[in-house]
């Protein structure tokens, strides 16, 4: 390959496609980034939240100089629809009645859980290791492997037993208040397609915990869209909006750039796709240039999303029973209330108390009044989907009304998008946030699958970085900066 | 016999079953592909002698078969196999074969161009949904046509005089070419094609017409000794000929449960399909980093000392230490030697070779270690097989 200096094309400017074109471009490579709509973010635009930009790209693209601050760290407060709220700051439970014993054993379990956690986090800035013994940073494996065992006998035994639990027995066993349990419950499964009862559904729990708590960006999440493409820029990438790729060019067996849907052909030593990897096989690619097992593998990714996403524009600030409006705001009363929103997804139905996640950009940025909430459990594609989309939104904003009486009588706009228009805007494969459903079955060297789990792919030259890619989606970078990384090394 | 009692009877009968049942003196039957077959008639050594002497009769019926039909027909079994089917005239048959992601043999078989959009596939093991998963993005219908063509090998010095007699104008056709001719109100393709390494055809009709293509063929071939075979003669004639058979000579790489059992078209000997220049196909990147990197194993033919088959043997270097395994073996009636092919770790094929045979003697195993040496494949290449037009025996 050629050295030092690469034609290198990202697709997708998204958070991990801005991250990953930074970095290259940082190590003096030509990069070229072109995003299908008129401005970056991608499906960041999706989020309210972020459990803070990955500090390496943070750090290396100097976000701060670019103008990205967050408002500090919000606390959750678990709506109740008649008694005192409860809110839940890191481990610290108080308000709600609380009983003190259930204040410690949540402060436990918390603090165990982030033990596990911080335990599992350094492979979330790694290249997934590999079943075969060959190509593996053994060094780097056996150090984290050290980390782990370093936790202790008990402590070790402990993490072995939670580590593919599901979140509504750890959290049954531990704790007796059904909102805390209904927090974990609801956390453990914000944006994937599971029940808090589904199998392994704590590791994504502690996988959050391994990213950080709840952030605001100053300005809203187009903020963190403008300055990562203002960094991108000034580290000497190219970015090109309205640029949509219609497929992906091939010579001699190997990527060499992409064709546009006007028709224009852009010529790249390496092409990094950070859309998600079912489009980029099954799409960009197609089956002429992979081996039949891969292609089929590759159909065969599971992407569906379970979230809806609401947007309210208010004519009077909503008043959740005096709960502090610069909170996260969750209503998910129990972890059974959790399960029964989630039980009629299975089988594509609408559940009748949505469970969700509420925040109020007013409270932050000022502004008029406004509402954005995550809610699940949205069906991914139901025989009906009118029929489903208002059957959801209505029972959404009944949930809604009970915990904060008079708010539909100010409703002005309203955006409601059900997983499969996600799909349709974002691209985002089945409206699933990670671009392929995050669960153990796709983790590490499952993830987006077998073949193509270290950013590598069996098409020479071609690479993926998004959000489908270890170690997946949320609005942090890590799958573009790991997978950049990947990239460098093969460079070298 | 309904879709829900079919367990009662196991294995289906061939089209010319009520023939075949009528003949077998021995009432020797082997399953295969689903149906029940005959592994010899009454004498394998005279069936035998059918092939290299006189005319045979085999059933072919459980073959399995697929239909490729669609504009990107060839595109598509440039996708799936190792050679190029672009190249593959209408009217003519390709010997191929294809293989998984890594480069591992699935399957081989033969390829016959019905028309520019129009394919069959014959083979040993059954691969719809592999067949049909290679069909993801390209304008082809696949249908597996196994039950709708009687199929009958006709091989031997005299088969094209048989064919003559029948009325069937076959002289202008080449080895790997077939035509199509008017029989009993349908239609009878006749390749020249076969499994025994010697002159031959195979005869593909419509199952109604099973029977009377079987009884013509046995009444004007009477003259030239035509003779129906068991698959027990026909084993002995593809060593001869040096053929090899999925599930016999190699695993296919969709039903190996060790993983170290597949193996590629380079350990099989069959690297010479590879079209390199065709474009991509399944398998063609894993075969690329194997030419590179070199392969573990290779198909050879031995000649064996003495005259006891080494059926199953293992294989030792001259110091005794493992090479490999016989995958089959016979003591050759044509060319009067004591033949096998098998798999030999390619690091070993430099020095001596040895087998080690249990001969079974009056209830007794006998163990031989017997010398044996790596020769060329085909054992048996008459020059009749190729002659056009064919030979009047």
């Amino acid at each position: 390959m050629p050295i030092p200096s690469s034609e290198i094309i990202v697709i997708g400017a998204g958070v991990n496609g801005l991250a990953c074109a930074a970095r290259l471009a940082g190590q003096g490579h030509r990069v070229t980034l072109v995003e299908a709509a008129s401005a970056p973010g991608g499906a960041m635009a999706l989020a309210h939240l972020t459990p803070g930009i990955d500090p390496r790209v943070a750090k290396d693209m100097d976000l701060a100089r670019h103008g990205l601050t967050f408002h500090p760290e919000l606390a959750a407060t678990l709506l109740s629809q008649n008694s005192p709220h409860l809110t839940v700051r890191g481990g610290e439970a108080s308000g709600g009645d609380l009983d003190p014993t259930e204040v410690a054993a949540f402060r436990n379990l918390h603090k165990r859980l982030s033990r596990f956690a911080a335990a599992l986090a350094p492979f979330r800035a790694m290249t997934p290791p590999r079943l075969a013994a060959k190509g593996n940073e053994w060094g780097k494996l056996a150090r984290l492997g050290l980390g782990l065992r370093a936790m202790g006998k008990a402590d070790f035994r402990e993490f072995l037993r939670m580590i593919l639990i599901n979140a509504h027995d750890a959290a049954t066993d531990e704790l007796t208040d059904d909102r805390l349990r209904g927090l974990i419950a609801f956390d453990a499964t914000l944006g994937g397609w599971l029940g808090p009862r589904s199998p392994n559904s704590l590791i994504l729990y502690l996988n959050r915990l391994a990213m950080g708590g709840a952030l605001v960006p100053k300005g809203g999440m187009a903020a963190v869209a403008g300055a990562m493409a203002q960094a991108a820029q000034a580290k000497g990438v190219t970015l090109r909006l309205n640029a949509r790729v219609a497929r992906l060019l091939v010579e001699a067996d190997q990527a060499s750039g992409v064709e546009l849907d006007s028709g224009e052909k852009l010529h790249a030593d390496l092409v990094v796709s950070a859309i998600g990897p079912k489009a980029t096989f099954r799409d960009l690619v197609g089956p002429r240039h992979l081996d039949t097992g891969f292609y089929t593998a590759a159909g065969h990714i599971r992407a569906r999303g379970a979230t809806a996403r609401l947007a309210l524009s208010l004519t009077a600030p909503p008043d959740f029973r005096g709960a502090d409006p610069a909170g996260r705001l969750i209503i998910a009363p129990s972890s059974e209330a959790v399960e029964r929103a989630w039980n009629p997804v299975k089988y594509a139905g609408v559940p009748d108390r949505p469970v969700m996640e509420i925040t109020l950009p007013h409270a932050h940025d000022g502004g008029p009044p406004r509402l954005t909430a995550l809610v699940q459990f949205a069906p991914h594609d139901p025989a009906d989907k009118a029929a489903a989309k208002a059957r959801m939104l209505e029972n959404t904003l009944t949930v809604l009304e009970d915990h904060a009486p008079g708010l539909s009588a100010t409703i002005g706009e309203t955006e409601f998008l059900m997983p499969w228009e996600i799909e349709a805007r974002y691209g985002l494969a089945g409206g699933n946030w990670h671009n392929g459903d995050l669960a153990v079955e796709q983790m590490l060297f499952l993830r987006p699958m077998a073949g193509a789990a270290r950013y590598d792919t069996p098409l020479p030259r071609l690479w993926l970085a998004g959000s489908g890619s270890h170690p997946g989606g949320w609005v942090t970078g890590a799958a573009g900066w790991n997978a950049a990384g990947g990239i460098l090394e093969a460079l070298r | 016999m309904t879709d829900l009692t079919h367990w009662r009877r196991p294995l289906r009968q061939t089209p010319f079953h009520p023939r075949t049942a009528a003949l077998n003196r021995l009432n020797l039957w082997g399953p295969w592909g689903g149906y029940t077959t005959a592994l010899a008639f009454d004498d394998v050594a005279m069936e035998h002698t059918a092939i290299r002497n006189a005319a045979s009769v085999y059933d072919l019926c459980p073959m399995v078969k697929y239909r490729i039909r669609g504009v990107q027909a060839a595109e598509y079994l440039n996708r799936l196999t190792l050679r190029n089917a672009g190249n593959l005239p209408v009217g003519s048959v390709h010997y191929t074969a294809w293989t998984d992601d890594a480069g591992k043999l699935l399957d081989d078989g033969t390829l016959f161009r019905h028309g520019p959009e129009d394919f069959l596939i014959c083979c040993q093991e059954r691969h719809l949904p592999w067949l049909l998963d290679s069909a993801a993005g390209f304008d082809v219908a696949i249908t597996e046509v196994t039950e709708d063509i009687a199929a009958l090998s006709l091989q031997g010095p005299c088969s094209a005089s048989v064919l003559r007699a029948a009325g069937f104008a076959i002289d202008g056709l080449k080895p790997f070419r077939m035509a199509n001719f008017r029989f009993a109100g349908g239609t009878l393709t006749i390749s020249r094609t076969g499994f025994t390494g010697d002159l031959g055809y195979e005869l593909w009709t419509s199952p109604d017409l099973a029977l009377p293509l079987w009884d013509h063929l046995f009444e004007v071939g009477a003259p030239w000794g035509i003779r129906a075979i068991g698959t027990e003669a026909l084993d002995l004639a593809r060593i001869e000929a040096g053929f090899i058979i999925a599930n016999m000579d190699f695993v296919p790489a969709s039903q190996a449960v060790r993983e170290d059992r597949a193996r590629s078209p380079f350990e099989m000997g069959l690297d010479w399909m590879i079209d390199w220049q065709k474009g991509h196909f399944t398998g063609r990147r894993a075969l690329l980093a194997e030419r590179e990197a070199g392969s573990k194993w290779a198909l050879v033919g031995l000649d064996i000392e003495g005259n006891t088959p080494a059926t199953g043997a293992l294989i030792y270097t001259g110091k005794g230490r493992e090479a490999g395994f016989v995958t089959a073996a016979c003591w050759s009636p044509a060319t009067k030697r004591n033949l096998a092919l098998a798999q030999v770790g390619r690091r070993y094929l430099t020095g001596p070779l040895q087998v080690e045979v249990y001969a079974l003697r009056e209830l007794q195993y006998a163990r031989l270690m017997l010398a044996a040496e790596v020769v060329p494949r085909p054992f048996f290449a008459p020059d009749r097989r190729r002659a056009t037009p064919p030979g009047d025996f």
